[in-house]
């Protein structure tokens, strides 16, 4: 894999150990540029492992990771790859523009792009203010403007908006799309998929380090192939006898939960309504966080003999 | 030089937040405080001791440096780097181009700056008001160049000492404990350790042989030894009677500052080069 592939990362078999515990295991992955790309996974799944290879902190046990080619850790792979870690707080005594500065001088840049940095993430004004009186929203837009220091060709940001409320968060994903927009490939992670649904061109699924889904949301949703759940809701203590009837499973003294593959969702609802037995129908589509569950618990459950 | 502008943006940081920290007002502050209390009870003595004040202030100084300037010195420097691992602005740093013997160098000379520019400013002040008084010869201006600048010299094995502790602890509260435990062990149970073993031992072969090595091998004893040394007309008491009786030349005292010093740093950039951020 090389520059010419066009690839800004690629990840080949990749595994990570520490000790006994196999904190990465075979994950291949990669990024063309201009992607955003979600690494979804629990806490402890690999996500933060994964960066750190990326970054060149932690060398593999097995497989190789390469930045346009690049290893891990070398001059030209630091220079290509920004990050934002999952807490970080600058130091509180200094001003947001000082800390630019300092990073715009460790990444060889001019200070010069320091404040037009600050601007573009919207925190300008709070430039000559110490960190300390930043907000959380405020701070992490810092983190961003300090990733986006020399125009990478790769960004890390680990759980960025974790900590965020809706509106900053939305704020958040705004510039992110912006960096992306001009040709920095983006890789972020997100304990859920709601958060990042329509912020990502692909999804790719870490649980218990493999890697168990890559691909678009719509491809995942279709190959999870989820079923419909429809609550059925009986006629006043008809509820055994509309369970003979159409079988499905008692949720309490009045209700039935039918599941039926999406597909068959109306010819399943129209027998329904033709029961003089139902009350009432409910009708619950999978929903992102279902599709999350279904591969999150795939690898759990291959995991287990 | 993409290494030396690296060096100086961590170095400048480092010096702002000190000073935005008020480390290098209290670090002042509390040299030019104990410097001028002791030079003027100095002053008391020297009509009885028929040497010029600053002579006299010197050796009381060079005492209580060894107490002072190590305290200030891990004070410095034990969250230089557990803090930032603390912060999470380590890994991002260390993202960066930079070397990570760069970024301890950077930080370790901005803290001795601090360090030494107390030092230099206190005892200045301290001196000029002495000798302003009472006026000074040649031998005590050069006893008090003597003692600025073999405290800096302390200082900065001490903040190599702080940062090396530094570097292996991820937790700033740790690193505290450490730095805390190192001034003890340096300034204080070492020379009562020595203490109790001369008198034990009543006058044998470790007292006239091994005890004046052992008090050599410790840089805070070396850096008072050596500024005693020098000061033929200083009272003296307990293990700093060695300075009159030392085996080896006075240098050799300044030889084992400077051995700790580049052994602190060598360790220190080891033990950062084994951080996993």
């Amino acid at each position: 894999m090389s520059d010419q592939d066009g690839l800004v990362l690629t990840a080949e078999d990749l595994g990570i150990r520490f000790g006994s515990h196999r904190a990465l295991e075979g994950v291949s992955l990669s990024v063309v540029p201009g992607e955003r790309v979600a690494l979804l996974g629990h806490n402890g799944a690999g996500k933060s492992t994964f960066f750190k290879t990326i970054l060149g902190f932690l060398d593999p046990d097995q497989g190789r990771v390469r930045i346009a080619g690049h290893r891990p850790g070398s001059d030209a792979a630091r220079r290509m790859v920004s990050y934002l870690p999952e807490t970080v707080s600058f130091h509180r005594a200094l001003t947001g523009l000082e800390v630019m500065r300092y990073f715009a001088r460790l990444r060889g840049e001019p200070v010069g792009v320091a404040m037009p940095l600050l601007e573009r993430v919207g925190i300008g004004h709070a430039a000559r203010r110490q960190v300390g009186t930043y907000s959380k929203g405020m701070r992490q837009r810092l983190g961003l403007a300090q990733a986006m220091i020399g125009t990478p060709r790769l960004m890390l940001l680990d759980e960025p908006t974790s900590g965020l409320d809706p509106v900053a968060r939305r704020d958040f994903y705004r510039i992110v799309d912006e960096v992306a927009a001009r040709g920095t490939a983006v890789l972020l992670s997100s304990h859920g998929l709601e958060e990042v649904e329509d912020r990502t061109d692909r999804v790719a699924i870490l649980s218990q380090g493999r890697l168990v889904a890559d691909g678009t949301l719509g491809a995942l949703a279709a190959e999870a192939a989820l079923k419909v759940s429809i609550r059925v809701t009986a006629e006043a203590d008809a509820a055994d006898r509309l369970h003979e009837r159409i079988g499905g499973a008692r949720l309490n003294g009045s209700a039935v939960v039918l599941n039926c593959p999406v597909g068959q969702k109306f010819a399943l609802m129209r027998q329904l309504a033709a029961e003089d037995l139902v009350r009432d129908l409910d009708v619950v589509m999978p929903g992102l966080d279902d599709i999350y569950r279904h591969f999150s618990d795939l690898a759990t459950k291959e995991a287990k003999p | 030089m993409s290494v030396a502008t690296r060096i100086a943006a961590v170095c400048g940081q480092e010096i702002r937040i000190a000073r935005r920290n008020r480390w290098v007002a209290l670090a002042f502050g509390l040299l030019t405080l104990f410097a001028l209390a002791l030079t003027f009870l100095g002053a008391g003595q020297s009509a009885v001791v028929k040497a010029d004040i600053l002579t006299i202030a010197a050796a009381s100084l060079a005492t209580l440096s060894v107490y002072l300037i190590p305290l200030i010195a891990l004070i410095l420097s034990y969250d230089s780097l557990s803090g930032e691992m603390e912060r999470g602005t380590l890994p991002l740093a260390l993202a960066t181009p930079i070397r990570r013997w760069e970024l301890f160098l950077g930080k370790f000379l901005a803290q001795t700056a601090v360090v030494t520019a107390a030092i230099v400013a206190g005892y200045a002040i301290a001196g000029a008001v002495a000798a302003g008084l009472r006026g000074a010869d040649a031998a005590g201006l050069v006893a008090w160049a003597r003692l600025i600048g073999t405290s800096a010299g302390l200082g900065a094995v001490f903040v190599a000492l702080g940062m090396a502790v530094s570097a292996c602890c991820s937790r700033t509260g740790t690193a505290a404990a450490i730095a805390i435990g190192l001034w003890l062990v340096f300034v204080v149970l070492y020379d009562l350790a020595l203490l109790g073993a001369v008198i034990a031992d009543n006058g044998g072969v470790f007292t006239k042989v091994v005890f004046p090595w052992l008090v050599l091998a410790n840089p805070a004893d070396a850096f008072r030894i050596y500024n005693l040394v020098s000061l033929e007309s200083a009272p003296v008491a307990g293990i700093d009677g060695l300075a009159h009786t030392l085996p080896v030349p006075p240098a050799t005292a300044l030889a084992v500052v400077g051995a700790w010093l580049a052994a602190a740093l060598l360790a220190g950039i080891a033990l950062t080069r084994r951080l996993k951020p």
